[in-house]
């Protein structure tokens, strides 16, 4: 293949270039398919709820927690990126300016080393870092620091599941997933377990994430300046429907959230006629085992609380947003909307890990739905 | 010209009977068994890829359809276990196998039969970790086996054959790291004296000290959760008095020190590159080593940083926080180091030395955003995020694969006496460079932007998608990249130009023998006189401190081996062939495969045992040097 020295390498050249070109048309073929790869339903909706384009972002302080992190983050991130600059500028420059050029093979002294510039470029970045150390350890202790009696707290207790939160707020006596309500401008503290694995509760606007741990009691505070819906997600891998492990919490006024929360604390009223009664039994004769609905014969505990689930945006630990239809599909095939293991369950025990297909017919189906839509 | 060796009773030539693959099984040449590591990590190479890729496609847009969550979370798991334990690990043996035994002027390593042991454990190991797709599944609790995750369901075999494969891998490099340790403090030439030891040998040696004390702890870790997945013990379940977080501190007192096996190798490799491009030592040279040593220890005083959010207490988390930030420093002394040295050198900008001038360039950014880690209120925002996947894969790959890569061209030459393309070189590094910087930059924001890792969707409206698409389009660049390096390698091993011993211009031992080195290494163990002996015996310097050639034979010395034709080696004890240690690592594979299937698989533990055992049994009979025609 090659025919002498000079030939060869322009053969290389050659033959370089041509795979290149091959490997370039390879790629853009590969990204069509790939683009043209099916992508899911969008059951959520986020893009319609107005709440700008990076709703998750902790970036975006809207909360004291959060923004103590975000100063304290873009100092150090300024730090860094001036040491980013001066590495890779001087890099650059030394190899621009002491790369061999043809034919200028001169000879180069032969250093080994220079103990005063290594005694500089240790102390150097070690006062760097003293810089970073104090503000940050200060902090640390700052943010750990439960609120002090005089801060009003309110108390919120958190339970991860596989696959989804529990929130029960003590004062109020009653308890509801995956979508938190809290007042603003008054911190909550969250007293956090979880009943299987380790989860990390996490509303990247209001504060960092803190693990959710089986056997142990963690803390978190939030406090929301603004009112406003926060968005957030399990962050710690707890098995198969991690990523679907979705919360999301409303920042109201105080007034606001003084009603919400008096309305969650009225039981449900059992329904006595039409759709929604036969609802009701199915409900009481299939998905009482798991769940709970407050003043009615339901109260299995190892599901979600649906005492007010009509009032919730969402279902399906806030991965599908909460409509007549979406609950339909969700009713004839739930793993078909967010992956579980049912199979796995076992009840006696009180370990659960998803809903299972019910094998409900469409009668009550329907049924179900008119109940679930009483619930407000 | 040919002395006959120190002891030089007439013992029979080592038998080289066997060829094809029956004389690869039966190995104990350090060469050979550095090249079978390098080879196979190579093909997890891409299997690790291939895992990569589906996710990356799988990630491409909003609610992806191409892997079921189940796929998903075996694909991250396995992924980052296949980089990590049969990629990064075996790629670094590869080259200490090699190389380590002729940096120091030796003709292998202390223990060759123990070194084939070695590999074959670590060949069953990732053989039986890849199996586990086609038997049940990949495992699927992620690289860091948290439990109580890690430990429930166990009707589902998968995690048994994460704890097991790695534990078993384990074996492996805990025998090598013995291994190493010993060549390094008995083997050497004379001459060598520790300082004077190549700063890759050196690195070698840190690793080595790192897995002998880092790979027990996580031992016991792996045998917990087997047991409580097996045996009913309760380590790690809360509800009875365990405590998962138990399992957290076990697995990161091994995993931190782990991010330093994996990065200190490539250290060493650049540390060998920018040196010989740049035609100038190592600037700052014991400072380098110190530092990498300095590395080394405190790598045991920052694992909790993995645990800033699980709850460890305000003092706890300070502490880890002072310790993860002052780790920079060493790191620091080693990037000016570098500096210093390409620094009013004349550098020769090839593959090899782009590759490492890329490491720096790259390892920065992974050191930079490994100090934000360290700002606890700022890591509980990032821990579990994309940013954190963006920060280690600049350390991993930027730093650790660009490292690798560099010592492949820089070494290939001599593995097989054929230069790599430089063109297609070029190629393979900007394709590497641009992919690498596609896919893991665009990862900075998304973790930023909110986005948990180990997620397998997620919902359009979050501003993740852009950032995805792109990451995506990265790693299909990432995917060519590596095809053109295959290509180079099989390309370049047939019709490659001929290296010559010594085609850098080098300044280390391996460079002063054939390439491919004789099977004997040196046909006369050097006297070492100097740092970069190889160097000095080619140059002197004049008063200004620049290199003046030496002219051959003037010195009066005779050691030029360069055309040894390997006539020389007659008598020369070398360690037979044998095929009990591959017997005895097939035995372990039989007896943990029996393991995951607890209570009949034990007939397996136990036909395994009787193999291990007749391995053990004929490898302590067997004569060191035998004929075997």
């Amino acid at each position: 293949m090659n025919a002498g020295a000079t030939g060869g390498r322009r053969e290389q050249g050659r033959l370089a270039r041509r795979v290149g070109l091959v490997a370039l048309v390879a790629l853009v073929a590969l990204m069509l398919l790939l683009l043209s790869a099916c992508s899911g339903p969008d059951r959520l909706g986020i893009e319609d709820m107005g709440l700008g384009d990076l709703p998750q972002n902790s970036l975006n302080p809207a909360g004291p927690d959060a923004e103590t992190i975000d100063n304290l983050f873009w100092l150090v991130f300024w730090i860094a990126t001036g040491v980013f600059v001066v590495v890779e500028a001087g890099l650059l420059l030394i190899v621009l300016v002491f790369r061999r050029r043809k034919g200028s093979d001169r000879p180069v002294r032969q250093s080994h080393g220079n103990t005063r510039l290594e005694i500089l470029w240790t102390i150097i970045p070690s006062v760097i870092l003293a810089v970073i150390a104090v503000p940050t350890v200060a902090t640390i202790f700052d943010l750990r620091d439960p609120p002090s009696l005089s801060d009003d707290a309110l108390e919120i207790e958190v339970t991860g599941h596989q696959w989804w939160w529990e929130f029960h707020y003590p004062e109020y006596g009653f308890t509801t997933a995956n979508e938190m309500h809290i007042p603003v401008d008054r911190p909550v503290y969250l007293t956090m377990t979880s009943a299987d694995v380790i989860h990390s509760f996490w509303v990247p606007p209001l504060n960092g994430k803190r693990d959710v741990v089986p056997g142990r009691f963690t803390n978190l505070t939030l406090e929301a300046s603004e009112p406003g819906i926060y968005l957030g997600q399990c962050a710690e891998f707890c098995g198969l429907a991690h990523a679907d492990m979705r919360h999301r919490v409303f920042a109201q006024t105080p007034a606001d959230f003084e009603a919400w929360a008096q309305h969650m604390a009225e039981p449900a009223t059992v329904p006595v006629s039409g759709p929604a009664s036969a609802g009701y039994k199915t409900f009481v004769a299939v998905c009482a085992a798991c769940h709970t609905v407050d003043g009615t014969d339901a109260n299995g505990r190892l599901a979600p609380n649906l005492t007010h689930l009509a009032s919730r945006t969402t279902f399906a630990a806030g991965t599908v947003s909460n409509t007549e239809e979406h609950l339909r599909e969700w009713l004839r095939d739930p793993s078909s909307l967010k992956p579980m293991r049912p199979d796995l369950n076992d009840i006696a025990s009180g370990r659960i890990l998803g809903m299972p297909d019910l094998g409900l017919d469409e009668q009550q189906i329907s049924d179900l739905i008119a109940f679930l839509g009483t619930l407000e | 010209m040919t002395a006959m060796p120190m002891d030089a009773p007439a013992l029979p030539a080592p038998a080289h009977g066997h060829r094809g693959i029956w004389a690869w099984i039966t190995t104990t040449d350090h060469k050979k068994i550095g090249i079978l590591y390098g080879v196979s990590a190579m093909a997890f190479f891409i299997v690790g890829g291939v895992e990569a890729l589906l996710i990356r496609t799988q990630l491409a847009v909003p609610n992806g359809e191409v892997l079921s969550a189940d796929a998903y979370n075996q694909m991250f798991t396995m992924h980052a276990t296949t980089m990590v334990f049969l990629v990064v690990m075996p790629a670094a043996a590869a080259f200490t196998n090699y190389f380590l035994p002729i940096l120091i002027g030796a003709r292998d390593v202390a223990f060759p039969r123990l070194n084939a042991l070695s590999y074959w454990i670590f060949f069953f190991g990732g053989l039986f970790l890849t199996l586990s797709f086609f038997l049940g599944g990949g495992a699927d609790g992620g690289w860091f086996g948290y439990a109580p995750l890690s430990t429930e369901v166990p009707e589902i075999v998968r995690m048994d054959y994460w704890a097991l494969g790695i534990q078993v891998l384990g074996v492996a490099s805990i025998a090598s790291s013995v291994n190493f340790i010993t060549t390094v403090f008995t083997m050497r030439a004379p001459g060598m004296t520790l300082m004077r030891m190549p700063v890759f040998a050196w690195m070698a040696t840190v690793v080595s000290f790192l897995l002998l004390f880092s790979l027990p702890i996580v031992a016991i870790g792996l045998f917990q959760v087997y047991f409580d997945r097996n045996l009913g013990t309760l380590f790690f379940d809360a509800a009875s008095g365990g405590d998962p977080v138990l399992w957290q501190h076990l697995f990161w007192l091994f995993g931190h020190p782990e991010v330093y096996v994996l990065i200190l190798p490539a250290m060493g490799i650049v540390s060998e590159v920018l040196p010989t491009f740049s035609r100038k030592p190592l600037f700052g040279r014991s400072f380098v080593i110190f530092s990498g040593i300095a590395i080394g220890f405190m790598g045991f005083g920052v694992w909790a940083h993995h645990m800033f959010t699980s709850g460890l207490g305000p003092v706890a988390e300070a502490t880890f926080a002072l310790t993860t930030m002052f780790i920079a420093v060493p790191t620091g002394v080693k990037i000016f180091n570098w500096l210093g040295t390409v620094w009013g050198g004349s550098l020769r900008l090839n593959t090899a030395m782009l590759f490492s001038l890329g490491f720096i360039a790259m390892f920065t950014i992974g050191g930079l955003s490994g100090v934000t880690h360290s700002i606890v209120p700022a890591d509980s925002q990032q821990h579990d995020t994309y940013y954190v996947v963006a920060h280690f894969h600049y350390v991993l790959f930027g730093g650790a694969i660009f490292g690798l890569m560099s010592g492949i061209y820089y070494w290939f030459p001599k593995v097989t006496g054929k230069l790599l393309s430089e063109s297609l070189g070029k190629v393979h590094f900007w394709l590497t460079f641009i992919g690498f910087n596609l896919t893991f930059a665009p990862m900075h924001f998304l973790g930023l932007n909110g986005m948990p890792r180990r997620t397998y969707r997620y919902p359009p409206g979050l501003g993740f998608e852009f950032w995805n698409l792109l990451a995506t389009v990265g790693s299909f660049v990432i995917a060519l990249s590596v095809m053109v390096l295959l290509w180079n390698w099989i390309r370049s091993a047939r019709h490659g130009k001929e290296a010559g011993p010594d085609p850098w211009d080098a300044r280390t031992l391996e460079w002063s023998i054939t390439s491919p080195p004789p099977e004997h290494n040196f046909d006369e163990i050097p006297v070492v006189q100097a740092e970069d002996d190889w160097w000095h015996r080619k140059y002197s310097t004049d008063e200004a401190g620049r290199p003046v050639p030496i002219v051959a034979g003037a010195s009066g010395e005779d050691d030029d081996h360069d055309a040894g034709d390997g006539e020389g080696h007659e008598g020369i004890h070398l360690p037979s062939p044998s095929y009990y240690p591959a017997l005895a690592a097939l035995g372990m594979f039989v007896a943990v495969m029996g393991l995951v299937y607890v209570p009949w698989g034990l007939l397996a533990v136990a036909a395994g045992a009787v193999i291990t055992l007749w391995g053990f049994f004929g490898w302590s009979l067997e004569p060191l040097t035998r004929e075997s025609h």
